[in-house]
C-alpha cells in the first residue's frame, strides 16, 4: 500500500495578483457604460450650459422662429419640436395598429411553425439601414403614393416621414406587444376558449386587457424611437425650420437641423455648434423620460406575471 | 374515425376558439390581421424592387472602383467603401474586446450587489439613446477633447460605444447557456475563476459572442447620422489610407447622392443601397451559418 | 434483521480485501465534529462528527433530502459556489481546518478531487480534458506521460489510445465518467469524493467503476455518495447513514445517524432508523 506523504499547506496564493489585475480590467470593461452616460451628460452639458449663457432659455422654449444662422438670429425652438413631434405621432399612429395586429397574430394565431418563419422576416424589416428608408420616402413614397392620394403634398412633406418611420418601427412595437401577450398566462386564455369564445374575443377580451402595460412599454417605447430617428427625416421631410400641424408642408426637426449645421463648417465655439448641443440635450431628455416611462409599464407588467 | 378521435377534435377545436369562428366579424378579424402582418411585407418587397429597378443598371465595375464625380454617369462608391471597411475593421478590433470583457465582468464575476445592478441597468438606457446623441459625444471627446480629429479613429470609437449593448447583451446570453457542470468540473480540478473563464467557459461561448459581434456591426454599417455629426466627410475624393484620415462611408454617401437636385443620381444612390443591403445580407448569412454550424445545444 | 444474502455478500467482502482491519487505519483524512451546512440560512445537514479513514471507501447514504450531497461538497469548498452557502463546526482536512480563512479553496480542490453524478467532461478533446487540470495547475512536464498515467489509472488507456484527439462527448457515458476520473487523478489528489458517481450510468459501466474505485483505493481515499445500497455494501470500507428529520424547531433537515464499519451498518446497526432503511422499509 503506497505511503502518501500528507500534503502540504492549502494556503498558497498561486498567480494571484495577475488574476486581480484581470479582475479589475474586467470591471473597467463594465464600468465603461457609465463612462458613457456620463460622457453624454457631460458634453451634452457642457455646450449647453454654455449656450443658455448667451440665449435665455425661454426664448429658446417658447421662441417660435428658429434661425440661428440669420441676421437678426432667432432661437425659439418650437418650429423643431413641432416637427419632430408631430412626424412622431404619424408614425406611431401607422405603427401602432399595425405593429399590434401583427403581435396579436404571432401570438394567438400563428402556428408555431408560421410563427417561426413569419418572426424573423418582420425582423428584416428592423435591420434595413435608415438611410435606405429615407431614400424610400423621398423617391417613392412620395412621389408615387402621396401625391397622388394627398393633393398639395410637397416634394419634401413630413407625411411622408412619419408614415415611413412608422413602417421602420413596426417590428419595434410589434416584438415588444408580442412578448408581453405570450407572458400571458394560458390558463386565463383556456378558460375562455372553455367557454366557446373565439380567438378573437380572447385576444381582445383577455389577452390585450391582461398584456396591456407591455403594450403600452412598446407603444412609448416606438414613440421615443419615431422622435430620435435622423435619416428618414433630414433626406424626406425638409431642411427648413416651419412651425405648421400641416403634414403636406415641408419641416424641419431637430435631428434634420443637427445633420444639416454637422455637414456645414461652422467653427468650434460659435453659436451654431452650441445650438447642436442644446438640441441634443433636448432629444436626450424627450427621450430618456419616454425611456424610463416605458421602463416602469414593464416593471409593473413584469410584477404581474412573474 | 372512432368515437374519441371525433370527440378530441371538436374538443380541440373548441379549445382554440376555431369553432365559433364562422361568423363575419370573427372572419373580417382575422382578414385584419393578416393585413397587419403583410404590410411589412409588401413594403419590403415594394422597397426592394424599386431600389433594385433604380440601381441595377448602374451597378457595375466602375461603380465599385470609381470616386465620386460631379457627373453621375461616372459616380462611384470607392472611396466610401473603403471608408465602411476600415470603420468596420476598427469597430470590431475595439468593441469586441471591451464588449466580451463586460459581458464576462458581468456574467462570471460581479457580485449580486446594486452596483452592478446599476450597470445594467445603464447598458438596457444606453441601448435606447438615439444614434445621433453619440455623434455628439463623440465629436466633443474623440474629435475635439481627444484631438483625435474627424478621423476614422474618433469614427470608430463612436460607433463602438453605441454598439456596445448589443454586444454585451449578446455575449452574456452566450455565456449563460454554457452549463454550470461544466465551470464545477474545473473548479473541482483547481482552476481558479479566471482560468476557468478564460480556458473553459469562454472558448464554449465564443460561437455565440461571435454572432451577437455580427449583430452589432451589421447595426453599425448601416449608422449614418452619428458620423455625420463628427464630421465624416460628403464628398471624398480619396480613399483612405490610415485610421486618422478623414473618411466618408456607404451610408453617408448615399444620403449625400439622394440629396442632390439631379436626378441622375436617384439611380447612383440606389446602386449605392442596392450593395450596403447586398453587404448586410451577407453579413447577416455568415452570422445565421457561424450559429447553426458551431453553437453547441447544451 | 437483515436477510442471509446480504450478510453472507458483506462477510465475502471483507475476506476479499485481504484484511486491512480496523487497527492499520492510521490518522484520518478528514475529521469533522459537530459540522453544519445551510443555504441562505436553511440548513441542510447537521449534526455530522465522524473520521474518514485513509486508503479506505467511505459511503455516504440515506433518503433524498438528508444533505449527504451538500455533505461531500463540503469537503472540497465546492460549496463556497452557492451563494449564501454556509458552513460551520470544523472540518479538518489532515489535521488543518479546510475553512480557516488563509485558506485556498482552490488549492483545497486540487488536493481533494471530484467526481461528479452526470458525467460532465469538458467539450475539448480527451488529451486536453485531461491536459487542462495539468495545464493549471503548472504540471506540464512530460505531459503526455502524465495524461496516459492518468488514463490507465482509471482503465480508460485501452479505449482510447488510438485516438486522444477526438472530442470527449463522442465516448459514452461509462467512458466519459472513468475520463472524469481520470481527469481528477492526473492533478495528482490523496483524496477523491464521488457524488453518485454510477447513477446516470447502465449496470455494466457501473460495474467497471465499482472495480476501478477498489483498485484506486490502494493510492486514494474514496468518499462516495450513493443513493443505491446495495453498491455501498458493495465497495465501502465505512458506511455513514444520514437521514432528513426535523429539529426541536420543527425545521426538516439532514442529520448524520449512524456511523460505522459497512458490514455493522448492513448486518447489525445500532439505531432503528439504519436498520429500517438498509432493510428497506422505508426510503
Amino acid at each position: 500500500m503506497a505511503e502518501r506523504a500528507i500534503p502540504v499547506s492549502l494556503t498558497r496564493r498561486r498567480r494571484r495578483r495577475g488574476e486581480q489585475l484581470i479582475k479589475v480590467a474586467l470591471l473597467l470593461c463594465g464600468v465603461l457604460s457609465v463612462a458613457t452616460t456620463l460622457g453624454i451628460i457631460g458634453s451634452l452639458a457642457f455646450e449647453t450650459v454654455s449656450f443658455f449663457q448667451v440665449v435665455p432659455v425661454t426664448t429658446y422654449l417658447t421662441g417660435t422662429q428658429w434661425g440661428p444662422t440669420f441676421t437678426p438670429p432667432s432661437f425659439g425652438v418650437l418650429p423643431l419640436v413641432s416637427a419632430t413631434v408631430l412626424i412622431a405621432f404619424i408614425g406611431i399612429v401607422v405603427a401602432f395598429p399595425i405593429g399590434l395586429g401583427s403581435a396579436i397574430y404571432l401570438s394567438e394565431y400563428a402556428s408555431p411553425r408560421v410563427r417561426k418563419v413569419l418572426k424573423p422576416a418582420l425582423e428584416v424589416l428592423a435591420g434595413i439601414p435608415t438611410v435606405v428608408f429615407g431614400y424610400f420616402a423621398l423617391t417613392f413614397v412620395t412621389p408615387t403614393v402621396l401625391e397622388r392620394i394627398v393633393p398639395g403634398t410637397n416634394v419634401f412633406n413630413a407625411l411622408s416621414a412619419g408614415v415611413v418611420i412608422g413602417i421602420m418601427i413596426v417590428p419595434l412595437v410589434a416584438s415588444l406587444s408580442e412578448d408581453a401577450m405570450r407572458a400571458v398566462p394560458f390558463n386565463l386564455r383556456e378558460a375562455a376558449y372553455g367557454m366557446g369564445a373565439t380567438r378573437r374575443t380572447v385576444a381582445t377580451r383577455v389577452v390585450i386587457p391582461a398584456a396591456l402595460s407591455g403594450i403600452a412599454a412598446g407603444f412609448i417605447l416606438g414613440l421615443s424611437r419615431a422622435i430620435g430617428e435622423t435619416m428618414i427625416v433630414a433626406i424626406a421631410a425638409g431642411q427648413i425650420p416651419n412651425l405648421t400641424a400641416d403634414p403636406r408642408a415641408p419641416m424641419e426637426t431637430m435631428t434634420a437641423y443637427i445633420v444639416q449645421i454637422s455637414l456645414g463648417d461652422a467653427p468650434y465655439g460659435s453659436i451654431e455648434y452650441k445650438t447642436i448641443f442644446a438640441l441634443g440635450t433636448t432629444l436626450f431628455l424627450m427621450t430618456l423620460g419616454l425611456n424610463v416611462a416605458s421602463y416602469r409599464f414593464v416593471r409593473r407588467f413584469r410584477e404581474r406575471y412573474e | 374515425m372512432n368515437a374519441v378521435a371525433v370527440a378530441g377534435k371538436a374538443a380541440s377545436s373548441i379549445a382554440t376558439g376555431k369553432r365559433a369562428e364562422r361568423s363575419l366579424r370573427a372572419m373580417v378579424f382575422t382578414l385584419l390581421l393578416l393585413l397587419c402582418m403583410l404590410v411589412g411585407f409588401v413594403v419590403l418587397t415594394t422597397l426592394l424592387v424599386d431600389v433594385l429597378q433604380k440601381g441595377i443598371g448602374h451597378l457595375n465595375r466602375e461603380f465599385l472602383t470609381n470616386l465620386d464625380s460631379r457627373i453621375a454617369s461616372r459616380a462611384g462608391i470607392y472611396p466610401a467603401l473603403l471608408g465602411s471597411l476600415w470603420l468596420m475593421g476598427l469597430t470590431a478590433a475595439i468593441s469586441f474586446p471591451l464588449g466580451i470583457g463586460a459581458a464576462v465582468y458581468l456574467e462570471e464575476f460581479a457580485p449580486r450587489n446594486r452596483f452592478t445592478a446599476f450597470l445594467e441597468v445603464n447598458i438596457a438606457n444606453l441601448a435606447a439613446v438615439p444614434s445621433i446623441i453619440y455623434g455628439l459625444l463623440g465629436l466633443a471627446v474623440f474629435v475635439r477633447a481627444m484631438e483625435m480629429g474627424r478621423s476614422i479613429l474618433a469614427g470608430a470609437m463612436t460607433l463602438t460605444l453605441l454598439i456596445l449593448p448589443v454586444v454585451i447583451v449578446a455575449s452574456r446570453e452566450a455565456l449563460r447557456a454554457v452549463p454550470d457542470y461544466i465551470r464545477h468540473g474545473a473548479y473541482a480540478v483547481g482552476a481558479t475563476q479566471w482560468q476557468t473563464v478564460w480556458r473553459q467557459t469562454l472558448p464554449a461561448a465564443l460561437p455565440g459572442t461571435m454572432t451577437g459581434m455580427i449583430l452589432g456591426l451589421s447595426r453599425a454599417i448601416g449608422e449614418t447620422a452619428p458620423l455625420i455629426t463628427l464630421g465624416a466627410l460628403t464628398y471624398v475624393n480619396f480613399a483612405p489610407t490610415g485610421p486618422l484620415d478623414r473618411f466618408t462611408a456607404m451610408p453617408i454617401q448615399i444620403f449625400n447622392w439622394v440629396s442632390r437636385p439631379q436626378s441622375e443620381y436617384q439611380q447612383v444612390a440606389a446602386a449605392g443601397i442596392i450593395l450596403l443591403l447586398a453587404v448586410l445580407l451577407t453579413m447577416n448569412a455568415v452570422a445565421i451559418f457561424l450559429r447553426n454550424r458551431y453553437e453547441r445545444k447544451w | 434483521m437483515v436477510s442471509e444474502e446480504t450478510r453472507v455478500r458483506v462477510d465475502v467482502e471483507a475476506l476479499r480485501r485481504g484484511g486491512k482491519g480496523e487497527d492499520e487505519l492510521g490518522e484520518p483524512v478528514f475529521q469533522l465534529r459537530d459540522l453544519e451546512a445551510s443555504y441562505s440560512g436553511k440548513t441542510a445537514v447537521r449534526g455530522v462528527t465522524m473520521d474518514i479513514p485513509r486508503n479506505r471507501i467511505t459511503a455516504l447514504i440515506g433518503p433524498s433530502g438528508c444533505g449527504k450531497s451538500t455533505l461531500i461538497r463540503c469537503l472540497n469548498r465546492m460549496n463556497d459556489l452557492i451563494p449564501g452557502a454556509k458552513v460551520e463546526g470544523t472540518a479538518l482536512y489532515h489535521s488543518q481546518d479546510l475553512y480557516d480563512p488563509a485558506v485556498d479553496p482552490v488549492e483545497v480542490r486540487r488536493h481533494i478531487g471530484m467526481v461528479f453524478q452526470k458525467p460532465n467532461p469538458f467539450p475539448k478533446s480527451i488529451h486536453e480534458n485531461i491536459a487542462f487540470g495539468l495545464r493549471v495547475n503548472k504540471m506540464t512536464d512530460e505531459l503526455g506521460h502524465r495524461v496516459e498515467r492518468a488514463l490507465r489509472a482509471a482503465a480508460l488507456w485501452d479505449e482510447v489510445k488510438r485516438d486522444l484527439k477526438q472530442n470527449a462527448l463522442a465516448l459514452s457515458g461509462g467512458q466519459q465518467q472513468r475520463l472524469c476520473i481520470a481527469r481528477a487523478i492526473a492533478v495528482e489528489p490523496d483524496t477523491i469524493l464521488m457524488d453518485e458517481p454510477c447513477s446516470a450510468l447502465d449496470p455494466i459501466a457501473t460495474a467497471r467503476i465499482e472495480d476501478l474505485m477498489g483498485e484506486l483505493k490502494d493510492r486514494y481515499s474514496i468518499v462516495i455518495v450513493t443513493h443505491n445500497m446495495q453498491q455501498a455494501a458493495r465497495v465501502s470500507d465505512r458506511t455513514a447513514f444520514l437521514t432528513a428529520e426535523a429539529d426541536e424547531a420543527g425545521h426538516r433537515s439532514g442529520l448524520l445517524v449512524e456511523y460505522d464499519r459497512t458490514d455493522v451498518i448492513f448486518t447489525n446497526p445500532e439505531d432503528k432508523r439504519t436498520e429500517d432503511y438498509v432493510t428497506g422499509r422505508f426510503g
